[in-house]
């Protein structure tokens, strides 16, 4: 998994450890703390690792394998706003696809990738249950159904600021 | 009166909230704010047609309904007693406007047990759930069965577990009960990670009670006294409604120590999944559970001598608690006598795909395929011609026309080539190109391997590309051996359900579409016209009447022609990106 | 005991229950061939993910295959072991392995010694279908100054993960990523040097193809030999007489001292040494720092640390220096035998042959990976000259002695050369966990008690148990010793002591399981623990035939003392033979 490096600030270390501690440090709760982590950062870069395995009392090759066998953790920073396209099957057979290249190619970007003035990143996701609706994007925690990739840049647009 | 808005997933997204608020500040207006509710329940089912609003005591069934709707229902509904119909359900054959669901093709053939209450009650209100028979199950339990009876009715229900393998319910809290530990664990499944799937997500946002109650049951019959839920991080509506729901059931002590003062305690805590489709494995769940990577371990032993933290274990999924409260209630007898000789109950399918009305449903085991598809899911869009229907997800296969009219059971399903699943239902027509099908799913399993044992691994991946140069017309007859060997290994050796599952959307597809594959690897033409690598742009030079606008829009020179004289396509340099085909006002070009 | 009947190939056989299939097969001697699985039962280490799937077996009514390493017998069952059916799995898993593996077995340094290959050779594939469509899974190698990890060639048995988590618990690597890119290493896939590894090599000792690897020094030890300019000196290590053996097809057990000698003088080193030698150094060292530190604690002398812990082995000392910071002070500040030995031959030894120290290069050959880390540490260097030039393993000398055509099996037996070749029994034990505290309690009884030793055999000391305990009576005085291989036994034997849980004077510990003889350098086990029992023999065999067994006794030792240390402990020997430990917790952390 590719990674940024990022120095932590005394304070941002206190807050890691304040998650670990509300799991009582409990290296059985590792999976609840990075969800908490990562929702406080944003992401769950290298450093904030070494401070949970440290905390938790693990070895940090240990938390980078839970990271990196987990789809929702990620180690790079999402976009301001973070797109997430439904590739599960209903949605593919909606045509997903065609909606995703046409994100690829407006953005410029691969899947897992952030535009480079870090506005949009790019995800795909399995099924949010929305398949009523299919295909499905979300940005953020807006959930955009019915979409055609004529509709990408319309979409788009609603985030020009 | 009651208005009830669908606060679904599929619904929210279409601004449910929105209604809800509409509908509030417009009762407000007309000061009826005390005299009508406005409920938030969950999923009706007709997702298709949502946002969905429901007008009781009248039972008015509102489609499509947008904000700005509501001062309408208001004015016209509420108020003078007139119904909207424009907003009402228009029946397809008949073209005519239906205001009750029961006589909807959608409902007519649907059972509702395990949603019995989603789209009736307000999930975040327990007394809504008690006012429906709510912990009258657990009361009966508690205060009339010691746990061996209680396991016995359960048994003689006949219920099977919903999460794909079918496992007999009673059998597993039997077996688990006569483990002996200081501690045990019940768990509950909620990582549904089939794509297209969303049941157990509908029950959890729209009944959380129902779950809960039933894992309190299970917890009193196995003798635990903890229970864990582990749900999807992405569902975070379900994770919400489920929150305010264990809060509720502790202030009213129906979770906690000495629940209705019979001296038993059993408490719920939740457990999130971080992305991993394997997590719905039970071993890999309780690993993931315990803050490990979710790989599955080799069983035995099961989870029911060794599971969460080394302690007997129950994992049940979902829509297999959601069965259990009705089934105490009105009794084994009741339960058995709905659905087959060996599946009992109901089951509920998240309809999708090229379907008319997509949604999710709770039919009768026994229904066949072609009653869902063609009654309650209205058949197919577009009224293009039904070609497929995939079952159970990535570990599924894909069943044809002439599977249409068995009875869906799990034995069924499986002696098709396919399985029961947790229930997606995902419907193609004649523009999916199977082939092409088979390579999504195994895209699918390939991400979603955890690694650990080598045949998912590396057979999955060997299996992706194959089908990779298949649809890129590279395929050989070979290749076509290859597959079905190493579909057959894959299955025969992998380490768990994922990976031993992986390959069926590949051999039922190769069992039922053979010709498909031919077509690839012999003709170098795909029937559906999806592979893009098989694809040719031709024109028409009948139809041709040079106007050049093709040539001066392919981005790579491959047209050429002379002015007013027909172009031709040089397709060793056409990048098929259909640039052409949208600028020409003559229908001249095609795709061959 | 509980048994189950059950039939396998057609034989009934009856076994304890809970025994799997391919224990109760190979009972009935059907070999199951097995691949990611490991049993070194002797040293209570077991890997079985159950992950290759080469294993699998069919029993009767079961819809799939059954892996035969963790399922177990079940009454009644019916197993077949070579249907079509299995024999297509197991060549169609075995394909798809090798599918995702690199092809260059022709010079890959496991070439010979590799398990895959040989899985390869006995499933008799000959081909790998659609190759040239099958896409690789690749990642960045990683050279440390030990261990070289070329993780293109995992193929996720686990083993090293098993031995680097559950038995060392060091926690270096752990399995990372998902599906297809899965593999096993250190966090944040960087390079070992920036984990916590102690390269202790077991890793490298149990993986069964070339994606972990020693680093090969024999080309610059050719390179050396050949340096008119150097004179070059070898010394070898306990444990390699005991094994080198079986690289030359011997029976494990095989004791090849003498033909090790003539080996080495025949490769050409100036000087063939044993680091045995500066063995029985140690004890001098470390055996007197224990009588000082024993003596002022009977004192009353509250300042002194207690129990001694060894420091001979340098996976033993990354593993503290990392997981035991608060108590830097409580190992034995005595340098390890190869860096003893280095340091002498670089000033005693020098200065008898009228050499500058830059002038020689001494080579060790160890039964171990750290070693070759031990030797390029900064405090090891005079002037950025290190005491120690070059560490190579077993398996590297048997490489040079192949390389260097000499017919090994009928090679006569010679001696080491002096003063640096003379040890004693003591110092030959050293190669067996419990030997190095044997040896300090043969030479340190003597010295405390005046006495002389009835019983040099401590056979209470001797062992494969992980952590053993033993009281041994100095003459009315009780000394609580403890012995632990095996850094996941170290771990607990040292919380107990950092708890005060544990009362002990002395504790040996080595890092590997059943110590030297089971290092990280030696000839590969293929996971058979019978083989690290029997050079635990040999070891003993070794020592008992031996002419004199006590350190102390040994003659060329107390000339060094005599001509140049004076007395242990003494200034000289403080600044040659002892050392400081560091705290390397922060480098882990990524800067």
């Amino acid at each position: 998994m590719s990674h940024v490096k990022v120095e932590l600030k005394p304070e941002q270390v206190t807050k890691i450890k304040e998650i670990c501690k509300s799991f009582n440090n409990n290296p059985g709760e590792l999976i609840n703390v990075l969800h908490q982590t990562q929702g406080a950062f944003g992401y769950l870069p290298a450093e904030v690792q070494e401070v949970v395995a440290a905390e938790l009392g693990i070895p940090v090759a240990k938390v980078y394998g839970v990271v990196t066998f987990y789809s929702f953790f990620t180690m790079l920073p999402k976009g301001k706003h973070p797109i997430s396209v439904c590739t599960g099957t209903a949605c593919y057979v909606r045509g997903a696809e065609k909606v995703l290249d046409e994100f690829k190619r407006i953005l410029e970007v691969k899947v897992g990738e952030s535009t480079p003035d870090g506005k949009f990143s790019l995800n795909c996701l399995r099924c949010v249950g929305a398949c009523g609706l299919a295909p499905v994007v979300l940005v953020g925690d807006k959930v955009y159904g019915r979409v055609s990739p004529d509709g990408v840049k319309d979409i788009l647009n609603e985030y020009a600021d | 009166m009651h208005i009830l808005v669908c606060g679904g997933t599929g619904c929210r997204a279409s601004s449910s909230d929105a209604i809800v608020e509409k509908f509030k500040s417009e009762l407000a207006a007309n000061n009826l704010e005390n005299d009508v509710q406005v409920i938030m329940t969950g999923c009706f089912g007709f997702c298709e047609k949502g946002p969905i609003v429901k007008v009781l005591p009248d039972n008015t069934f509102y489609t499509q309904v947008k904000p700005e709707d509501a001062a309408e229902i208001v004015k016209e509904h509420v108020i003078k007693g007139r119904k909207v119909n424009r907003l009402l359900y228009l029946d397809p054959a008949k073209k005519e406007h239906v205001s009750d669901s029961k006589h909807m093709g959608f409902y007519r053939k649907q059972i509702r047990i395990a949603l019995r209450n989603c789209g009736f009650i307000n999930p975040e209100n327990i007394d809504e759930y008690i006012a429906r028979d709510g912990y009258q199950a657990i009361g009966k339990v508690l205060t009339e069965f010691d746990p061996q009876q209680t396991i016995d009715i359960i048994k003689k229900s006949g219920l099977r577990g919903r999460g794909g393998g079918g496992f007999p319910t009673g059998l597993k809290w039997e077996i688990a009960s006569k483990n002996k530990a200081d501690q045990k664990y019940v768990v509950c499944n909620a990582d549904e990670g089939d794509p297209g799937a969303f049941m157990d997500r509908s029950v959890l946002e729209g009944d959380p009670h129902s779950v809960l109650e039933a894992m309190s049951i299970c917890g009193y019959c196995i003798g635990a006294s903890k229970g864990l839920i582990y749900i999807r991080a992405e569902y975070p509506l379900a994770i919400k409604r489920l929150k305010v729901a264990i809060a509720q059931a502790r202030e009213y002590g129906l979770l906690g120590n000495d629940i209705m003062g019979t001296g038993f305690s059993f408490d719920v805590e939740l457990r999130y999944g971080a992305g991993a489709f394997v997590c719905g494995e039970e071993t890999a769940l309780i690993h993931s559970m315990e803050g490990l990577r979710g790989e599955p371990t080799n069983k035995p032993p099961f989870p029911a001598e060794s599971g969460y933290m080394g302690k007997p274990t129950n994992v049940n999924n979902v829509e297999t608690f959601a069965n259990v409260c009705p089934i105490i209630l009105k009794g084994a007898d009741w339960y058995s006598s709905i659905g087959t000789e060996k599946s009992k109950g109901t089951k509920v399918f998240a309809l999708a795909g090229k379907i008319n009305n997509v949604g999710l449903i709770e039919v009768p085991m026994g229904i066949t395929l072609r009653e869902v598809i063609f009654e309650i899911g209205g058949g197919i869009k577009n009224g293009k011609k039904f070609k497929a229907v995939q079952t159970g997800g990535p570990s599924g296969g894909c069943l044809t026309e002439k599977h249409l009219d068995i009875p869906i059971d799990f034995d069924n399903l499986i002696a098709a080539g396919s399985m029961m699943g947790s229930g997606g239902m995902i419907v193609m027509d004649e523009d999916d190109c199977m082939v092409s099908v088979a390579k999504f799913y195994l895209d699918f399993t390939v991400e979603e391997s955890c690694g650990k044992c080598a045949p998912c691994r590396i057979g999955n991946k060997r299996l992706y590309e194959l089908l990779d140069k298949i649809t890129k017309g590279e395929g050989t007859m070979d290749d076509l051996d290859r597959l079905r060997n190493l579909s057959k290994v894959i299955k025969d050796t992998a380490l768990c359900g994922l990976g031993q599952t992986s390959p069926n959307p590949v051999l039922s597809t190769l069992d039922n579409f053979y010709d498909e594959y031919l077509a690839h690897v012999q003709d170098k033409k795909c029937p559906a016209g999806k592979c893009k690598a098989l694809m040719k742009y031709v024109i028409d030079p009948e139809a041709c009447v040079g106007c050049t606008a093709c040539a001066r829009n392919c981005p790579v020179n491959a047209i050429s022609g002379e002015r007013k004289k027909p172009h031709s396509i040089n397709t060793a340099i056409c990048i098929k990106c259909g640039a052409c085909i949208e600028k020409c006002k003559f229908d001249a070009i095609s795709i061959k | 005991m509980e048994t189950v009947k059950l039939t396998i190939d057609n034989k009934q056989i009856e076994v304890p229950k809970g025994t799997t299939i391919y224990k109760a097969a190979k009972g009935m001697g059907i070999d199951i061939p097995v691949l990611c699985y490991m049993d070194l039962h002797d040293l209570g280490v077991e890997n079985k993910p159950a992950g290759c799937r080469i294993c699998v077996v069919e029993v009767e009514g079961r819809r799939n295959l059954a892996p035969s390493c963790s399922t177990a017998c079940m009454e009644g069952m019916v197993v077949k072991t070579h249907t079509p059916r299995v024999i297509n799995a197991r060549r169609t898993v075995m394909e798809l392995i090798l599918s995702d593996h690199p092809k260059d077995c022709l010079t890959c340094p496991k070439s010979g010694h590799c398990d895959l290959q040989d899985m390869a050779v006995r499933l008799g594939i000959r081909n790998i279908p659609g190759q040239e469509y099958a896409e690789m899974s690749t990642y960045k190698k990683d050279f440390s100054p030990a261990i070289i990890r070329d993780v293109d060639k995992c193929i996720m048995c686990r083993r090293c993960e098993t031995m680097c988590n559950q038995v060392q618990t060091v926690g270096a690597l752990s399995a990372v990523n998902r599906g297809f890119t899965a593999v096993v290493a250190p966090a944040f896939e960087q390079d070992l040097e920036k984990s916590p590894c102690t390269f202790c090599g077991q890793c490298v000792a149990v993986c069964p193809t070339g994606a972990l690897t020693e680093v090969d020094h024999t080309a610059k030890v050719i390179r050396a030999i050949a340096d008119p300019t150097k004179t070059v000196l070898v010394q070898t290590a306990p444990a390699v007489r005991a094994a080198l053996g079986e690289e030359f097809g011997m029976k494990p057990g095989t004791l090849v001292t003498g033909k090790m000698a003539a080996a080495l003088r025949k490769i050409g080193f100036d000087y063939v040494f044993d680091t045995d030698f500066a063995a029985d150094l140690t004890i001098m060292e470390e055996g007197t720092e224990l009588l000082d530190r024993l003596t002022r604690h009977l004192n009353g002398d509250k300042s002194v640390k207690l129990p001694i812990l060894t420091s001979c082995c340098p996976a033993w000392v990354n593993f503290f220096e990392h997981s035991f910071t608060d108590m830097l002070d409580v190992p034995s500040s005595a340098k390890s035998p190869q860096q003893m030995f280095g340091s002498i031959a670089k000033s005693y030894f020098a200065d008898k042959l009228g050499k500058k120290r830059d002038e020689l290069v001494v080579v060790s050959v160890m039964p171990c990976l750290a070693k070759k880390y031990e030797c390029q540490r900064d405090e090891f260097k005079v002037d950025g000259n290190p005491d120690v030039d070059y560490s190579i393993s077993t398996r590297e000398l048997a490489h040079l002695i192949k390389e260097f055509n000499i017919n090994f099996a009928e090679l006569p037996d010679e001696d080491f050369d002096r003063p640096l070749g003379e040890s004693t029994g003591a110092a030959v034990i050293f190669g067996a966990t419990g030997g190095v505290i044997e040896a300090a309690v043969r030479t340190a009884y003597e010295v405390q008690t005046g006495k002389k030793l009835e019983k040099i055999d401590f056979t209470e000391l001797r062992g494969m148990e992980g952590i053993r305990t033993a009281t041994i009576d100095f003459n009315g005085l009780p000394i609580n010793i403890g012995i632990a291989h095996g850094l996941g036994n170290a771990r607990k034997l040292l919380e107990q002591v950092r708890s005060g849980k544990a009362n002990f004077h002395a504790i040996e510990v080595m890092a590997c399981p059943g110590g030297c003889i089971g290092g990280g350098g030696q000839p590969l086990h293929h996971g058979d623990s019978s083989i690290i029992k029997a050079r635990m023999e040999a070891i003993y065999r070794e020592d008992a035939g031996k002419e004199i067994r006590k350190s102390h006794e040994n003659p060329y030792i107390q000339q060094l003392y005599e001509e140049f240390l004076g007395k242990p402990m003494s200034e000289t020997a403080h600044h040659l033979l002892h050392t400081h430990y560091f705290n390397r917790k922060k480098d882990v952390y990524i800067k």
